[in-house]
C-alpha cells in the first residue's frame, strides 16, 4: 500500500489526512476519498492534511484541480495544510499555490 | 568514485503500468545518490522520471496490456543522463503534453485540465530534456553534478572514512 487516508468530521466539513506517496496509481485512490466531502451539501471547508506526504507529482497535482473544480460548483473551500517544503515547491512551479490556499508545514507540535 | 569512460549504465524495463511507476523511482534514488546528487536534486530527479514514466503508461499503449518502459541511467563523470524509452504506438502529437508553462492566477479554473504539467515539470527541474518520437518515445533527461557539492560529497565520504 503507497497511501493511507483517514478522514474526520470536523465543525464546518472535513479534514482528509493523506499519509505516503500521491503518484499515477494512488492519486485516482486520493480522489475517490476527497470527491464526495468536497461535494457534500454540509461541507464548507475541506481540508487536506499533507504533512505525511513523502512523494508528489503531477497526477497528484491534477487531482487537486480535480477537486478544486467541484468544490467551487458545490461552495465549498478547499484547503491545502501542513505543505512540506519539496510539495510547496510542486505547488510553486506547477502555479497551483496561485489558485489554492496553501498553509506550509508550521513549528507547531506533531 | 571513478565511472567507466563511456559511462555506468544501470537500466530497468518496467510493465507500462501506474503500479510499477514507484519503482522507477526507487532505482533513479539509488543511482542519483549513487551519482553523489543532493537530497534536493534526488527529489527532483525522481519526479523527472515519474512524470516521463506517467506519460509512457498513460499515452503509448492504449489498450495494450503488454507495453513496457524501459528507464535506462548512464552515469557519466560530470552528469546523469536517464532515458525513459517505450516502443508504444506511433507518433501522436497529443502524446508530448505542449501545455508548457504553470498554472496562472487569472486562469479561470474550469478551463484547466487535469493533466499537461508533466513535461513542464521536467523541464523545470532537469539541465537538459530532449524527446525523440520517431518509433515510440524516448525521453532523454540530463542533470549536471555541481562541482562543489560533489566535492563536498566525497571530502564528507572520506572524512567518515578516517574518523
Amino acid at each position: 500500500m503507497n497511501v493511507v487516508i483517514d478522514t474526520k468530521q470536523v465543525k464546518d466539513g472535513s479534514v482528509l489526512y493523506v499519509r505516503g506517496e500521491i503518484d499515477a496509481y494512488t492519486a485516482p485512490l486520493v480522489s475517490k476519498q476527497l470527491l464526495p466531502l468536497v461535494t457534500a451539501t454540509d461541507s464548507k471547508t475541506v481540508s487536506i492534511d499533507l504533512r505525511h506526504v513523502s512523494y508528489m507529482d503531477s497526477t497528484g497535482v491534477g487531482m487537486l484541480i480535480g477537486a478544486l473544480k467541484a468544490s467551487k460548483q458545490s461552495g465549498c473551500q478547499l484547503v491545502l495544510e501542513n505543505v512540506t517544503p519539496r510539495i510547496q515547491r510542486l505547488f510553486r512551479i506547477t502555479g497551483l499555490s496561485k489558485i489554492i490556499p496553501v498553509k506550509p508545514l508550521g513549528g507547531e507540535e506533531d | 568514485m571513478g565511472v567507466n569512460e563511456t559511462g555506468d549504465r544501470v537500466e530497468l524495463t518496467i510493465p507500462a503500468r501506474a503500479e510499477y511507476i514507484g519503482v522507477a523511482r526507487l532505482l533513479v534514488s539509488g543511482v542519483a545518490n549513487r551519482a553523489g546528487f543532493s537530497y534536493d536534486e534526488i527529489e527532483d530527479i525522481k519526479l523527472a522520471v515519474a512524470e516521463a514514466c506517467t506519460n509512457a503508461v498513460n499515452h503509448a499503449y492504449e489498450g495494450d496490456d503488454g507495453g513496457t518502459v524501459c528507464i535506462r541511467c548512464t552515469l557519466h563523470k560530470d552528469r546523469l543522463e536517464i532515458k525513459i524509452i517505450d516502443s508504444g504506438t506511433s507518433f501522436d502529437p497529443s502524446r508530448v503534453e505542449r501545455k508548457l508553462g504553470p498554472i496562472d492566477e487569472n486562469t479561470d479554473i474550469d478551463s484547466l485540465t487535469e493533466g499537461g504539467l508533466g513535461l513542464f515539470l521536467i523541464q523545470s527541474v532537469m539541465d537538459d530534456v530532449q524527446i525523440d518520437a520517431d518509433n515510440g518515445c524516448i525521453v532523454t533527461m540530463t542533470k549536471f553534478m555541481r562541482r562543489d557539492e560533489v566535492a563536498k560529497h566525497v571530502d564528507e565520504l572520506s572524512k567518515a572514512k578516517t574518523e
